[in-house]
């Protein structure tokens, strides 16, 4: 097991970590899938598979397909809802003694209104990641749902989303955003002023794969989301643009496999940074990095982790 | 389940594109059933990222054996490695066949192509519990078939179906499943069906107009291979299923197939 080592501790919003490794929404199931492969206590907090507010079937197959150093999906949110959620998942959660951080998602700002305040009444729950950037809701095969904006595309929408949350929880917020847009500042700064109290940058980029034999889309909805190594230098690029102009906090992640992909992370501003991809190929990645972490403070001579974030020196 | 640096004891090439790896891995081994697979990081880069979901050819006290087709980068990479290399597994996963143990059973294996992988760990076990069994494996043609004389060293009947008519039967093995399920309507039986995914539908079609029990297991695209991306479902009339998790066996009558 990891010691707890309080220079690698961080503060999320109310959220006290004590290292600032987090499992990313729809990576880790809801933790206990993985009890027999990692110590989950070690972790600085669980974020879980993103839940609505009744239950999704999620989308046609195949729903990955592996790309260059990097991974499609198209799940599409399967879940059992929000009630299923608290009733059957939450009671394992919350005994693992770590901050856990629920995933919402939802197509109308109503339901993640009452997501949000279903939640705040439930006991156990740290935090709400309020995904508001899942690539794989529309229906990419028939068009029928057209090609849905995100909430994450949006400046006005991402704020009235949030501010809808806001107003139906004291829990922390963390906002998720999209990569898919022209400039993420303005997103992550329009959530900040709808009060969210951190932002997670990135979820998936939007993209394609093509059977050639059959010229079908190796995905059963056409379009899905990309992660994985393949995706890392963007994301940070993005990290370090919104925490050069935006007063948010950062959990940075996209294709975080090794320990030096995670100090990169904080280098360029990221308060705590989550594992994705990695957890489904490494499910023990995160307790390495949390222990490399506490390797890299010592050797470096910094004082804290907290000496760390935004140190790029230019 | 658990995750472990399994020596290789040997890696095999038994056909132009097909090879059979040994390997020393007793934390998964004393837990493993037949039906169950294992999922397999080729290489240590991220070229390629995820694992191989690999099906249990034989299991033995303190081994695994893993026969399979190299169908892309990974198991070409796979099947480079050398002897006493490490190989980082995940195992055992899915939940495996599930053996009747009455003896008044006929057990009725069914393999088409690669598909034929599980089945021998499926019947040594049912050897063990000395079930009667017999297998078809059916193949595109002479030179692709696979395992028959392992199953014939076990002392089972094999039937043999390929589509050139190069050995046994020209056509399907659920050709031969057909004249089989005669039998069974007589005599109860139970299928065991692991191929591509026509196949398994056929085998299905055929128990269910027979009334015979049918146990068809799935081969799905996988990442994590634990019930964690939910990348690998299933239609069934129990609702969606993970072939990773729920699977990769199913009782034919819950699946709702899809061309």
């Amino acid at each position: 097991m990891a010691k707890m080592n309080k220079n690698l501790s961080v503060k999320i919003g109310k959220i006290r970590m004590k290292n600032p490794v987090m499992v990313a929404s729809g990576t880790f199931g809801y933790g206990k899938e993985y009890a027999d492969l990692i110590d989950l206590k070690a972790l600085g907090a669980i974020v879980t598979k993103t839940i609505t507010l009744g239950p999704r079937i999620g989308n046609l197959t195949p729903r990955i397909a592996e790309t260059a150093s990097g991974m499609l999906n198209s799940i599409g949110l399967e879940n059992d809802g929000v009630e299923a959620f608290i009733e059957e998942k939450l009671p394992f959660l919350r005994k693992i003694g770590i901050p856990v951080i629920v995933s919402i998602g939802a197509e109308d700002i109503v339901s993640f209104k009452k997501l949000a305040k279903r939640l705040d009444r439930a006991k156990g729950v740290s935090g709400i990641e309020v995904n508001i950037s899942c690539p794989n809701l529309a229906d990419y095969k028939t068009k029928k749902e057209k090609q849905a904006k995100l909430f994450s595309q949006d400046k006005r929408l991402a704020y009235k989303a949030i501010k809808a949350v806001r107003s139906a929880t004291r829990l922390t917020i963390i906002t998720k955003l999209t990569p898919n847009v022209t400039d993420i500042t303005e997103i992550a700064r329009a959530v900040k002023d709808a009060g969210s109290d951190a932002v997670s940058l990135v979820n998936t980029y939007m993209g394609m794969a093509v059977d050639t034999d059959t010229r079908r889309p190796m995905l059963g909805n056409v379009i899905g989301g990309l992660s994985g190594p393949a995706i890392k230098p963007m994301a940070l690029k993005a990290v370090w643009d919104v925490y050069n102009s935006v007063d948010i906090p950062i959990i940075g992640m996209g294709g975080i496999m090794t320990p030096d992909d995670a100090i990169e992370f904080i280098i360029c501003g990221s308060t705590a940074i989550a594992l994705g991809t990695a957890n489904f190929v490494y499910p023990d990645k995160s307790i390495e990095i949390i222990k490399d972490l506490g390797y890299y403070i010592k050797s470096n001579k910094l004082k804290d982790i907290r000496a760390l974030r935004g140190s790029l020196s230019i | 389940m658990n995750r472990t640096r399994a020596k290789i004891l040997s890696n095999e090439r038994i056909m132009p594109d097909r090879f059979v790896m040994r390997l020393d891995a007793p934390s998964i081994a004393k837990s493993a059933k037949p039906g169950q697979f294992i999922m397999v990081k080729c290489n240590g880069g991220t070229e390629p990222l995820l694992r191989r979901p690999l099906s249990l050819h034989r299991i033995e006290k303190k081994r695994l054996s893993l026969l399979y087709q190299v169908v892309g980068g990974g198991t070409r990479i796979l099947s480079k490695r050398k002897r006493r290399e490490e190989l980082d597994i995940i195992g055992p996963l899915g939940n495996g066949f599930n053996i009747d143990k009455s003896a008044r059973l006929i057990n009725i294996l069914i393999g088409g192509g690669i598909g034929v992988a599980p089945l021998l760990a499926l019947a040594e076990e049912l050897k063990i519990r000395r079930l009667k069994t017999m297998v078809l494996i059916g193949a595109k043609t002479r030179s692709h078939l696979v395992g028959v004389e392992q199953f014939k060293a076990l002392g089972i009947e094999v039937r043999i179906a390929t589509e050139d008519g190069s050995k046994g039967y020209k056509g399907f093995a659920t050709d031969l499943l057909k004249d089989e399920a005669i039998i069974g309507a007589y005599e109860p039986a139970m299928i065991y069906a692991c191929g591509p995914k026509d196949m398994l539908m056929a085998a299905a079609g055929i128990a269910r107009i027979n009334s015979i029990e049918c146990q068809v297991s799935f081969e799905e695209r996988m990442a994590c291979g634990t019930g964690v991306c939910l990348g690998c479902a299933v239609n069934t009339v129990k609702g969606i299923k993970m072939a990773c998790k729920d699977g990769p066996v199913f009782n034919a009558e819950d699946i709702i197939w899809q061309k």
